[in-house]
């Protein structure tokens, strides 16, 4: 069965421990790159909001654009009602220990910063990575707006986003790395 | 008296448990000669009483011209018309491998056609050096090779409802695939670019229209985390992720990034939707068990299995795959009276950690209704639990991760049925 095993991986591994051996021996196929050359990838936005681009958006902002982007697959106002094709954004505020639970941005999700993450990697489904960061802040505040998280007025942007209180976050725990359930 | 001449005849049966299970002797010592006779009818044919018959054997029409050219890429046989929709048809195959062709496919926003020289792989974050790969620098690195299941965590969900659905083995367990994966050591990649000491996970991105991204411990990577190049012995299909996917074997589906674009080493978890939305389990009394990663040791009778309807009684093989995302199976139980007796079944090598694993047993079926279950056991001691168990811990809204002890009840009239018990 050894050649299941990784063993030419942790030979180079091993090999890696010091330093003048690796470029010796290490295939050091990668091409190294600057910040400045990967920018556009550098999409990820971490719970505390590190990532979070320069911009800002309301939910008032955020309306026209939801309805022109969004709600033809998400609903006008985005909670689960019949001959949507898309998830549910909005409500199921009390429904999660029911018998049919409504797992929403506002019932279920535990930062409000996902939704910035997601939403302009993925959205809207049709023709992802096409908003703009200001349309981006907007959509997100109008979804909270929606699931009563925020005000119409409200501003969203780097420092405001991550405040978000997430009304479901407590509810949250990790399992990683032993508890067996 | 030997056992070979008195092999199916049922005053000799070596009954092991309720219901006409027989030891697993009978496929140890006789394997070949079983397998070879199931393999050769059609389904899961082959009565004892079967012998009697007056076809007269004629030369077919195919041995009387020449046959045609085989195409360029081999497809199965026209008289084969297995689908994947996009479940694995599980009770149509044998063995531990799943033809690429027949693998499942989940996607998060179809699948992207990639063209290989230009995709990227970029490791950046908390590296010495962020460093950028084309598929051709990803070629020249050392390889190796690996069997692995893929289980979606919201495979066999349908145990979590309150009646038995109808369905069969394809419908209810068949987000489940195993191939033969190839390609270089995540941790040799990480090392050339450097870990930064605070890094303590990292995010796994995909090329696709979903950038679907997830979280996964650095412990996990340094491990035994790859990224595959190759799919049973040629290059990636395209639905399972060409020209590469992360793979972090035992881990449930969603986190072996298909058309992995990016790493990004961080200090913690960067809760994507996917690990906060999606693949969490909301339990019964609302809270929500987050990052559970490995897929708990399980089973499945494939065969006999809703849809192949049995031929009268007498000889069964009963088989399945069992597997562990923890490690390797050590035992497979089968139970053909709903649980309450048991026999181990024979399993097929190679038996390979976090890989599935084929089981059999033999069964002389008496015709009369029999409720046939599976029951794992992995290296860990984890034994499968029954449905009741699962449900008491979580309730019916957890969706993902149910590896309940699943029920086939078979009827006098040879029909099988997804039950609870
Ligand atoms: C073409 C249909 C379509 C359009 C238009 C669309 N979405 Fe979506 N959206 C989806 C689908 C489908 C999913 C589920 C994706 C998955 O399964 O991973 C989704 C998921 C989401 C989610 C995650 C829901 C959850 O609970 O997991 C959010 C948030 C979201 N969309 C926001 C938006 C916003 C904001 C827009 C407008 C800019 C938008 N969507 C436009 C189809 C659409």
């Amino acid at each position: 069965m050894s050649t299941y095993k990784w063993i030419i991986a942790s030979a180079f591994a091993v090999v890696g421990g010091t330093c003048a051996a690796a470029n010796v021996d290490g295939p050091h196929l990668g091409r190294v790159v600057t910040q400045a050359d990967i920018a556009a990838w550098d999409i990820s936005i971490a719970p505390d909001g590190t990532g979070l681009p320069a911009g800002a958006g309301t939910a008032k902002q955020g309306e026209p654009l939801y309805v022109a982007r969004c709600a033809a697959c998400h609903g006008i106002k985005g909670d689960g009602q019949v001959g949507q094709t898309a998830p549910p954004l909005a409500g199921g505020f009390g429904t999660l220990t029911g018998d049919k639970p409504l797992k929403t941005v506002g019932s279920y999700w535990p930062y409000a910063t996902t939704l910035f993450d997601y939403v302009r990697r993925a959205m809207p489904a049709i023709q992802p990575e096409s908003l703009t960061n200001d349309e981006v802040y907007a959509l997100a505040a109008y979804v909270l707006y929606l699931n009563h998280l925020v005000g119409d007025s409200d501003v969203m942007n780097a420092k405001t986003l991550p405040k978000v209180k997430m009304p479901n976050r407590a509810k949250f725990f990790v399992v990683y790395p032993n508890k067996r359930l | 008296m030997t056992k070979r001449s008195t092999f199916l005849a049922t005053d000799h049966i070596d009954v092991v448990a309720g219901n006409g299970l027989m030891s697993r002797r009978h496929l140890i010592t006789r394997g070949a000669a079983v397998t070879s006779a199931l393999g050769a009818g059609s389904l899961m044919a082959l009565r004892s009483s079967a012998s009697a018959g007056s076809e007269v054997l004629t030369i077919p029409e195919w041995m009387k011209v020449p046959g045609r050219d085989f195409e360029p890429y081999g497809t199965p046989s026209r008289f084969e018309k297995l689908t994947r929709n996009p479940r694995t048809p599980l009770q149509f195959l044998d063995g531990m491998i799943t033809p690429s062709g027949l693998h499942f496919v989940i996607t998060h926003n179809g699948v992207p056609d990639i063209d290989p020289d230009q995709h990227r792989f970029l490791i950046h974050g908390l590296v010495k050096r962020p460093l950028v790969f084309t598929l051709e620098a990803l070629e020249r690195y050392p390889r190796s090779s690996r069997i692995v299941f893929l289980e979606c965590a919201g495979n066999s969900r349908a145990l979590y409802s309150e009646q038995p659905v109808k369905g069969d083995a394809q419908s209810i367990h068949g987000l489940l695939s195993c191939a033969e994966w190839t390609g270089v050591s995540l941790a040799l990649l990480l090392d050339e670019a450097g870990i930064d000491p605070r890094a303590k996970w990292l995010l796994a991105e995909g090329a696709d229209a979903a950038a679907m991204s997830r979280s996964i411990p650095l412990a996990k990577a340094l491990d035994d985390a790859f990224i595959a190049l190759y799919q049973n012995g040629e290059p990636l299909r395209p639905a399972n992720g060409y020209p590469m996917r992360l793979m972090v074997p035992g881990y449930h589906g969603n986190m072996n990034v298909k058309w992995l674009r990016r790493i990004e080493l961080t200090e913690g978890p960067m809760m994507t939707k996917d690990e906060t939305s999606h693949y969490s389990m909301l339990l019964k009394d609302g809270r929500v068990a987050q990052f559970k990663f490995p897929i708990d040791g399980k089973s499945v009778i494939t065969r006999p299995s809703p849809g192949l309807t049995m031929n009268g009684p007498g000889f069964y093989e009963i088989s399945g795959l069992a597997w562990s995302g923890n490690g390797k199976v050590v035992k497979v139980e089968v139970s053909a009276d709903g649980g309450h007796s048991w026999a181990d079944a024979a399993l097929s090598e190679p038996v390979l950690s976090k890989a599935l694993t084929r089981f059999r047993l033999p069964w002389h079926w008496n015709g009369g209704p029999a409720v046939l279950q599976s029951r794992a056991t992995d290296d860990t001691g984890y034994v499968q639990p029954t449905r009741e168990q699962l449900i008491a811990k979580r309730g019916n809204n957890a969706f993902y991760f149910n590896n309940a002890i699943s029920s086939w009840a078979v009827a006098a009239s040879g029909q099988v049925s997804n039950v609870y018990v």
